[in-house]
């Protein structure tokens, strides 16, 4: 029901904690992996890590041109068509909204929400031609909550489900579903920044007592991303402990 | 026939899977040819690759039968 064999993942962000976790459980599905992101030692590592099936495309999703010509490349790098789109790549540039610059606002528009989007665009093609694909997006609790210094990222998060939702209408008629895990608090580099009280009071709001770890996130996606979601299209799926319920 | 009737029958037959013989000049791509709204910009964007030519959002909008699309293509064609 979770197996993946035969079948090939694009990962975004894979040199990340949550983007590599992800890529190790598609893999471990039997899926071929193609690896990106924008350092490509990481990328490297972990494929070599993994060993048969994984594929490295090294791009800056920050670069328009590039985003629209990923999924090509990782095609031409698996050897086949892109059944699942994983887009986890991401950053963030916090501050107040007072303080937040224009260029805070742009590259957290054009890296976490105008790029996913192109990925989708160019993957869609293929997958409504061959009546199957998957997509799966790594959004934000705080698309759905909002929080106070990322008004950038809550909108580009929220921007996210959004065009999830209608991609899920447009693309549902072949078959292809497109989905979002929406992660709480997980321990990775993004938030390592964080302050020691600002992590307390956060631990204080998870019912299950814990920050997530990357592979909290992983079984999400490969439960979305998996044959046994083949009804489930347009969904949030929310992985955060139990610190938001909706 | 022109050639370029002959390439978008030939790419409507491959995309929607029907018989060459039911996509007559008139065929309409949603009402006799089974296409729904993703079929037609599917097709709208076949044209566009195997022609070279861009078709904008309101002319795809006004090609709806077999005609419609090589009359336009015929036209940027002779621009």
């Amino acid at each position: 029901m979770f197996s993946m064999e035969g079948k090939v993942a694009l990962v975004t962000g894979a040199s990340g904690g949550i983007g590599a976790a992800i890529a190790r459980a598609l893999h471990g599905q039997g899926a071929h992996v193609v690896l990106s992101g924008r350092g490509a030692d990481k990328l490297e590592a972990l494929a070599a890590e993994l060993g048969e099936r994984a594929s490295v495309c090294v791009a800056d999703l920050s670069d328009p041109s590039a985003a629209d010509a990923l999924v090509g490349e990782a095609e031409a790098a698996a050897g086949k068509p892109i059944d699942i789109l994983v887009n986890n790549a991401g950053l963030t540039r916090d501050t107040l909204a007072i303080r937040m610059k224009d260029a805070d606002w742009d590259e957290v528009m054009s890296v976490d929400l105008a790029s996913p989007f192109r990925l989708c665009r160019a993957a869609l093609k293929g997958m409504l031609r061959r009546r199957s694909g998957r997509i799966v997006s790594i959004a934000s609790i705080v698309g759905v909550t909002g929080n106070a210094g990322q008004a950038n990222y809550a909108a580009a998060k929220a921007g996210m489900i959004g065009m999830s939702k209608s991609l899920a209408q447009e693309a549902g008629s072949r078959g292809v579903t497109v989905n979002v895990v929406a992660p709480g608090f997980v321990q990775t580099a993004m938030t390592d920044v964080l302050a020691d009280a600002q992590r307390e009071k956060l631990l204080g709001s998870i019912p299950l007592g814990r920050m997530g770890t990357p592979e909290d996130i992983a079984g999400a996606v490969v439960y979305l991303a998996s044959d046994a979601a083949a009804w489930v299209t347009g969904a949030t799926l929310h992985v955060n402990g139990g610190m938001a319920m909706s | 026939m022109s050639e370029i009737a002959d390439k978008v029958k030939k790419i409507v037959v491959e995309h929607l899977g029907v018989e060459e013989s039911k996509v007559t000049p008139d065929a309409s791509f949603i009402d006799d040819l089974g296409a729904d709204s993703l079929d037609t910009v599917e097709l709208v964007m076949a044209f566009e690759e195997a022609f070279s030519v861009e078709i904008p959002e309101d002319a795809a909008e006004k090609i709806s039968t077999v005609k419609d699309a090589i009359d336009y293509i015929e036209k940027q064609k002779a621009a």
